[in-house]
């Protein structure tokens, strides 16, 4: 954190010096390591484990925080007889159809509860498996039929929690230590302090990034660390959660307003071709009836109204005919291969560089090779718009740029010192900035360019009469502009994301939302940063002149409430678990007869008393009952199991990474059997623990540098503080492999082979794992072919493969080779890597590629 | 009353003086304070090698590609990596500065007047006065103050006279995320430094020490004083350092007494020659 996020580090730091003691959990020794108590380094790829085991301490030590397990989780929650989990089933959950490599979720359902939705979307369902990730992302799945059976005593053999306790019974601190290379000793220090701070008094955080993420496994990360923040209590309250780290400004709002294909704003899915004719067909899908997801409709048809405004009525569906429609997967990696096969004609690179940032640089860059047209818009020359002169596929002869087709425009980007927008960082908190500079020369908002391309576009089709350009015509695409260069106003805009009333005033929450058309709204979830007229992500009060929340600096999605499900931070009667963590609370005496209140704005109907009990067949929030915290789940609990929604499993297990130095000895089953792989001549696969790629190697960041470097290597007084790439060896590796500290050395993949100057560091620790030693490489992964410090891009080391969840690549574990000295130039590289391939038998698989 | 630099500078009723408490404890090591010197002061980036500094490359020295302070570089972030006593390893991490010393020599030693006292007392070069003649090079006692190659002139820290003349604080204390680098009146840094140091001895981090903070020391107290983890050396500190001018005054009075001597025995030797030749 203090690496990449050395801003937020100041409030750790600042905690540390308050008593809050820092662990942190990480292959190498960092600058957050230094500042932290303990530095536990771990082998990249077993963090499964390590959290498992923590589980399975708190489970089997009787540590979890039983009243708010019991009361606000699905531990309780029947399991059908169906179900069959890893333990059964060697490494497998029931479902699993090895011809399709994916899972039938239907045995995972609660006991009870019909788990098949609407036959529309069950064949939908299979589209998906088939054809890419998961589209559902937040949206709670569908979930039908009456309210679950539960055994309120955790006793039942087949109770979440009961199936828990199993099937996390073999996560043990021993084999922390032998998957890990993590002490016992040192877990138990983790595991007592995890266990000593959480409770009614206190809570614990976990903070995470790409760390947890770019894995095969990366969503079940994430997963069980909530299983283990829910088991003790530590979700919904001051202190405690699961905090993601994200590795770009705005990332948060780039998936709220997503740029994701799957996706709608406010995590609406995409419409699937043939399955969503029409809304209501969307709808009985799109998520589950009751919860706040209920509220589907109205989301929905208000985004209709925001688009397509006056053209969009109940007669015609309000225009949701005119969305565009999903036939497949159309992730980035899947793009690329279909690039590659020549599927694709045009691309557009926003802020966003894969030549250099993304996994298989080689497969990136032949895809851009084989388009017909690029549009890269950046701050400067980067690699992706060069990769047809200078690229590193020049100098080895796999391409040359007479024969290269692709026709690239690059148009400059104004900096976000230079325009004005929003930020939307990890905790939903907007922030406002405002243009300080005319940004320079040619150089353009990215507003300014989609305004004005669309504007262009729709100018050409105004005469047109074929229906498929009417959803262009029948647009809202009229934002008033200003200045020379007529950019339009991103304050317009923010407030169309808000959305209107009928009055044409701006709403001020998303229950003001209606679905008859009456109200239109661009992101249901930001409804409320605009309210009362005012740009509420513009305020910037200092936290010395309000209360510790701090509820006017920014404004936060939903409803400016800082902490998600913040009901879970009072007791099922209402109360504060404690005085020390008391954050929103019942108060009889206020209101009619009774409201929610507190520090922040309650994540709860105001006024539903915490006795609450819903009556049967109730929809929307209105099943819920006065002590069902998670209001956008169907149940209102905190999911420890998930019976449905995800695509490799209910729980998490531990899986090793595609490429392994080791073989799982938990089950049979290696690697994650959903995970998304591609065999392609380019991309082969390591073989497990093999001799010729011996080494782990793992990616990262540094503080200097920004990403792919685009906005680093470019500037003098960054590109001076890391001038070269470099690899970090510990001394034992060093010496096995004859590597010089400040020297050189060429890491081997079967993709590439890359070179970098060598530092030979303590804070890189060989680990015991299994009984023998692994070596650790690590890569910080910002350099590239241009800029002002240049070096080889680490990306193009590493296989693409990916988690089946979300299509996120494993950029962090992986294996290698590493030798003394430069690499070859030249074809005398690709000789190089074929040798190796050779030598590790791969020389002949995966070749459905020409 | 303590000793006020800039009131015997001639300033007849100076502001307070203020000055830097640079924390290492909590350092993570950013190098925001690098960026935003060199942004703020329009310094040119430079590569760690003294022969040429338009080479940018790595000096296998830890994270640190900076090497030391210099003409274009104010603030110095050092990275050592060593093994502490529990086995374990400690990442010191230390934002380096001018000292602005109480007796700072550099000042005493220049003979155009380039450098001089603020009201702030800190110390700044004037470049437009400065002729290159590097005395305050070699009579710095921290190897803080340097010539710039290709320009001949001393650069150095100013404090940021400019943003301390407009009231705003430095730019590398503005910049810092932790607070590792403090700006302030010095009496009230220097109490800060000493409850914090109180604090980490009572947390058993027995290490702590300060650095600069004592009036008594060799260049009467460092306007820029520091919070270190270990010995000065490991941060590549001198550990007792002296103004290089302090013992000058003593210098001339024996210089005197020896010139005196000299005159008195050459006298009296032109006297006995006299006495001799009559």
């Amino acid at each position: 954190m203090a690496e990449c996020h050395p801003v937020g580090f100041q409030w750790v730091v600042e905690a540390r010096q308050r008593g809050a003691k820092v662990f942190h959990i990480d292959p190498r020794f960092t600058r957050t390591s230094a500042l932290a108590d303990r530095h536990l380094p771990i082998r990249a790829g077993s963090d499964v484990v390590f959290l498992g085991a923590l589980i399975n301490h708190v489970l089997a030590g009787g540590h979890d925080f039983r009243e708010y397990v019991v009361a606000y989780t699905n531990a309780a929650t029947i399991l059908s007889d169906d179900f069959r989990d890893t333990e059964d089933l060697d490494g497998l959950f029931s479902g699993y159809d090895p011809e399709s490599r994916s899972y039938d979720p239907a045995s995972w359902a609660y006991r009870g509860v019909a788990a098949e939705p609407a036959a529309g979307a069950r064949e939908e369902e299979d589209v998906r498996h088939e054809h890419g990730p998961e589209a559902q992302y937040e949206a709670t799945p569908a979930q039908t039929g009456p309210a679950p059976e539960r055994d309120e005593t955790l006793q039942h053999p087949r109770c979440v929690y009961q199936v828990l306790k199993r099937h996390f019974a073999r996560y043990t601190p021993e084999l922390v230590e032998e998957l890990c290379g993590i002490p016992p000793e040192a877990f138990a220090e983790v595991a007592d302090a995890v266990v000593r701070c959480s409770g009614r008094d206190r809570t614990t955080a976990w903070v995470y990034s790409v760390g947890w993420t770019q894995h095969t496994v990366g969503v079940q990360y994430i997963r069980t660390a909530a299983i283990l923040q829910l088991l003790l209590g530590n979700i919904g309250r001051p202190g405690g959660g699961i905090l993601a780290l994200r590795g770009h400004a705005s990332i948060q709002g780039s998936t709220d307003i997503p740029t994701l294909y799957n996706l709608l704003p406010g995590y609406l899915p995409m419409p699937f071709a043939h399955e969503h004719e029409d809304l209501d067909s969307y709808l009985a899908g799109a998520a589950g009836d009751t919860g706040f997801w209920g509220r589907k409709r109205s989301y929905m048809v208000s985004l209709l109204k925001a688009w397509w405004g006056d053209a969009a009525t109940a007669d015609n569906d309000f225009r949701f005919g005119h969305l565009p429609r999903l036939t497949g997967d159309h992730g980035t990696y899947r793009t690329v291969m279909d690039q590659i096969d020549g599927k694709v004609k045009g691309y557009f690179l926003t802020g966003e560089n894969p030549a250099v940032g993304s996994a298989g640089g080689k497969m990136q860059r032949l895809g851009l090779a084989a388009l017909d047209w690029l549009v890269v818009r950046d701050l400067t020359l980067i690699e992706s718009a060069t990769f047809w002169k200078e690229g590193p596929e020049i100098e080895t002869g796999e391409l040359s740029t007479p024969e290269i087709g692709t026709e690239v425009f690059f148009l400059p980007a104004a900096a976000h010192t230079e325009k004005d927008g929003t930020f939307t960082n990890t905790q939903r908190l907007l922030q406002w900035h405002h243009k300080a500079v005319e940004p320079p020369g040619d150089a353009r908002s990215d507003l300014w360019f989609f305004y004005h391309l669309g504007r262009r576009i729709r100018a050409r089709l105004a005469g047109s009469d074929d229906p498929r350009d009417l959803p262009l015509q029948e647009l809202t695409w009229d934002y008033p502009t200003e200045g020379e260069h007529e950019e339009p106003s991103a304050t317009a805009v923010l407030r169309e994301i808000n959305g209107v009333g009928p009055d044409g005033a701006a709403l001020s929450s998303f229950t003001e939302l209606e679905d008859d058309g009456s109200t239109a709204a661009g992101c249901w979830i930001y409804t409320g940063a605009f309210a009362g007229e005012v740009n509420q992500t513009a305020r910037r009060r200092p936290g010395t002149e309000q209360s510790w929340v701090a509820p006017e600096w920014g404004w936060a999605w939903p409803a400016n409430r800082r902490i998600l499900y913040n009901r879970a931070s009072a007791d099922p009667d209402g109360r504060p678990w404690s005085e020390r963590k008391r954050y929103v609370w019942w108060d009889p005496d206020r209101g009619d007869q009774g409201e929610w209140t507190g520090h922040d704005v309650p994540d709860f109907e105001r006024a539903k008393p915490p006795g609450h009990r819903p009556e049967p067949g109730a929809t929307a929030e209105h099943a819920l009952a006065g002590d069902d915290p998670f209001i956008m789940q169907t149940d209102g609990k905190g999911w420890l199991y998930v019976p449905k929604g995800l695509v490799d499993g209910p729980l998490p297990a531990h899986y090793e990474p595609q490429e392994s130095p080791v073989v799982n000895p938990l089950y049979g089953q290696q690697s994650n059997p959903a995970r998304r792989v591609f065999r392609r001549r380019r991309n082969r696969y390591h073989p497990v623990g093999g001799e010729v790629y011996p080494y782990a190697v793992t990616t990262y960041r540094l503080t200097e540098h920004h990403t792919a470097g685009g906005m680093s290597r470019t500037l003098a007084y960054l590109s001076e503080l890391q001038p070269e790439l470099f690899c970090e060896v510990s001394p034992e590796l060093a010496a096995e492999r004859g590597l010089v500290n400040g020297g050189w050395a060429t890491i081997i993949t079967a993709r590439t082979a890359i070179e970098a100057r060598v530092l030979v560091t303590r804070r890189i620790a060989p680990l015991r794992i299994r009984g023998r030693t692994v070596h650790q490489v690590g890569l910080p992964y910002h350099w590239g072919h241009a800029g002002s410090v240049t070096g080889d891009a680490v990306n193009d080391l590493l296989p693409i493969v990916l988690d089946p969840n979300v299509g996120i690549q494993e950029s962090k574990a992986a294996t290698c080779d590493v030798r003394a000295g430069r690499r070859p130039r030249g074809p005398a590289l690709t000789a190089l890597v074929r040798g190796h391939r050779r030598a590790a038998g791969l020389e002949n698989e995966g070749d459905d590629e020409p | 009353m303590t000793y006020d630099p800039a009131r015997s500078s001639g300033y007849p009723d100076p502001p307070q003086r203020v000055g830097f408490f640079t924390d290492t404890s909590i350092c993570i090591g950013c190098k925001a304070c690098e960026v935003a010197c060199k942004e703020w002061n329009g310094l040119p980036a430079d590569g760690p090698l003294p022969e040429d500094a338009s080479v940018l490359e790595l000096t296998g020295m830890s994270y640190d590609n900076t090497g030391a302070l210099g003409a274009s570089t104010w603030r110095h972030v050092a990275f050592v990596e060593k093994q502490n006593d529990a086995g374990g390893l400690n990442w010191l991490m230390a934002s380096d500065v001018c000292k602005h010393c109480t007796h700072a020599a550099c000042l005493d030693v220049c003979p155009t007047g380039a450098l001089f006292r603020t009201e702030f007392s800190s110390v700044v070069v004037q470049q437009d006065v400065c002729n290159g003649c590097a005395y305050c090079v070699s009579a710095c006692p921290y190897g803080v103050i340097d010539r710039r190659e290709g320009d001949g002139r001393a650069w150095k820290c100013t404090l940021c006279y400019d943003r301390l003349r407009g009231g705003l604080e430095p730019a590398c204390a503005k910049a810092c995320p932790t607070d590792s680098i403090q700006f302030g009146p010095l009496d009230e840094l220097r109490e800060r430094a000493d409850q914090r140091l109180a604090r980490l001895h009572s947390d058993g981090v027995t290490e702590a020490r300060l650095y600069g903070e004592d009036p008594a020391d060799g260049v009467g107290g460092a306007g820029a004083f520091f919070l270190l983890l270990d010995e000065p050396e490991t941060y590549g500190l001198p550990p007792d350092p002296v103004a290089t001018t302090r013992d000058l005054p003593a210098m001339w009075r024996w210089a005197a007494g020896a010139a005196l001597g000299l005159a008195g025995g050459v006298a009296v030797a032109f006297l006995g020659a006299r006495g001799r030749g009559r």
